[in-house]
């Protein structure tokens, strides 16, 4: 299931219907609470894209609690849902913000470009960063063809995409894995 | 008794001790005179603490505000009188309405007290930087968002660990003398907690041998050390470092009896001074020179 939560709409809702940038750690605790309740209701496995495009301002402290908080939680083993994120409409001082508390709390994040293509964002190592790519650029790929396509053995593939997986960055259908921002 | 206490012609960060040296010998309870008669010029760091100061005094301090009428002119367009008057009992001429025409000023002396009023500052403070960091500093249209970003962190030093509220000013102006250039300068003053007692809050915080009012700046500054445990905290004064740092800015944060500087290479400061004149609470000024563009 495809959601889409606009984040000014949220902070417009759920703080004051004047403002216009996150920042402040309440507004952004504020913020990521209602998106967080919003996917508990779901339930089911979900793919969130939460959208920056009508935020002014995103300072450190708001994209802690907004970005870092909800990937930690939804990263966690006892996470209340399986659900994974994609972000979109960021600009480059929003992306400024959000490195550095990726960087923080060794997080990555997917992002969508204006072009609706997508890149990873965060602390990743060269070879997380290969394989989400190859599953990127194949759309799909099923545990038969994995070996192939990664250049390594059955075990050695499923578990780096399990770590992917496990990262929330790339998901598990079945028998195929796709990696989250891409077109299957 | 009252003890006058005098402000020098030019109050910045710096001349701003010699208020704090001469409060050091009184007692908190003491009535005081603040005497601001000859003084001709002031900094945002200058007004803000004197703000600051006047709420650390247990009896009603008073004020004598400027001779010079450019300068009460001028103070009235920051702001300082609109609060001056409920913290100080005012003695002398204070313009009723504030005078206008331009001044440099760009955010008037605001209070800060909760997350509103940092929302507040940096609506208030986006459109206009636009226009003064880009026409009057040469620094990029993009640099806006970073730079209400760091006054948004600093604002929210305030709302998170100084227990009070406290103030912040933002103006532009040509540092002619130490630099020849334009700067934009922020200041935020409160009369708090301060670093160390903040720090000394935090669960299961322990007394270290040389525990004191710079090390407690180093650890908040310099290693990003809060007293939340949470490991999301103290990215704020991170963040604020490194966007100076890509700017040439300079940052200077006074706290108890101790004051950090993180200096650019057109700045000689001392990067830490210690046993300086108590002063509760913490005071930060952060200056961003203007760009030179090469002809």
């Amino acid at each position: 299931m495809i959601t889409h939560i606009d984040l000014s709409s949220v902070l417009r809702r759920t703080v004051c219907e004047l403002y216009s940038n996150l920042v402040t750690r309440p507004t952004g605790a504020a913020v990521r609470g209602e998106i967080e309740l919003q996917l508990t209701e779901l339930r089911d496995r979900t793919l969130t894209v939460i959208d920056f495009a009508h935020v002014g301002l995103l300072d450190f402290s708001c994209a802690d609690e907004v970005v870092a908080k909800l990937l930690l939680r939804f990263g966690a083993d006892d996470a209340p849902g399986e659900a994974y994120f994609v972000f979109r409409g960021l600009s480059e001082s929003h992306l400024d913000a959000i490195e550095s508390v990726l960087e923080r709390h060794s997080l990555a994040m997917v992002v969508q470009r204006p072009d609706g293509s997508a890149e990873l964002h965060g602390a990743l190592t060269p070879l997380e960063r290969e394989v989400w790519g190859t599953l990127y650029d194949k759309g799909r790929v099923t545990l038969a063809d994995l070996p192939a396509a990664l250049g390594c053995d059955a075990t050695d593939a499923a578990a780096r995409c399990d770590g992917l997986r496990h990262r929330r960055l790339v998901m598990r259908f079945d028998d195929a894995y796709v990696a989250v921002g891409a077109t299957p | 008794m009252t003890t006058v206490i005098n402000v020098p012609p030019s109050l910045d960060e710096a001349s701003f001790e010699q208020v704090l040296d001469q409060l050091a010998p009184l007692s908190g309870d003491e009535k005081i005179l603040v005497d601001a008669r000859h003084t001709r010029w002031a900094s945002p760091y200058g007004l803000t603490a004197l703000l600051a100061l006047a709420q650390t005094r247990g009896e009603r301090p008073g004020f004598t505000v400027p001779d010079a009428e450019e300068t009460i002119s001028y103070w009235a367009r920051t702001g300082f009188f609109k609060y001056a008057g409920d913290l100080f009992d005012m003695h002398g001429s204070v313009p009723r309405n504030r005078a206008t025409g331009e001044s440099g000023v760009l955010l008037e002396i605001t209070p800060v007290t909760g997350s509103a009023d940092v929302h507040d500052v940096v609506e208030r403070i986006q459109q206009k930087a636009q226009a003064i960091l880009a026409n009057e500093l040469n620094i990029d249209n993009k640099v806006t968002m970073g730079f209400a970003m760091t006054l948004s962190e600093v604002c929210q030093n305030i709302v998170e660990h100084a227990g009070r509220g406290g103030w912040v000013a933002v103006q532009t102006y040509r540092w002619q003398k130490r630099l020849g250039r334009r700067v934009v300068v922020i200041a935020v003053c409160d009369a708090g907690l301060g670093f160390r007692q903040s720090l000394e809050s935090a669960p299961g915080w322990r007394r270290s041998d040389r525990w004191d009012d710079a090390m407690a700046l180093e650890e908040a500054v310099i290693r990003g050390v809060s007293r939340f445990r949470d490991p999301g905290r103290g990215q704020g004064l991170a963040g604020v470092r490194k966007f100076l740092g890509r700017w040439e800015g300079k940052l200077s944060v006074r706290s108890g009896t101790a004051r950090i500087a993180i200096t650019p290479n057109w700045d000689e400061d001392v990067p830490l001074t210690e046993r300086l004149a108590s002063f509760p609470g913490a005071q930060v000024q952060i200056t961003i020179p203007e760009r030179i563009v090469p002809k």
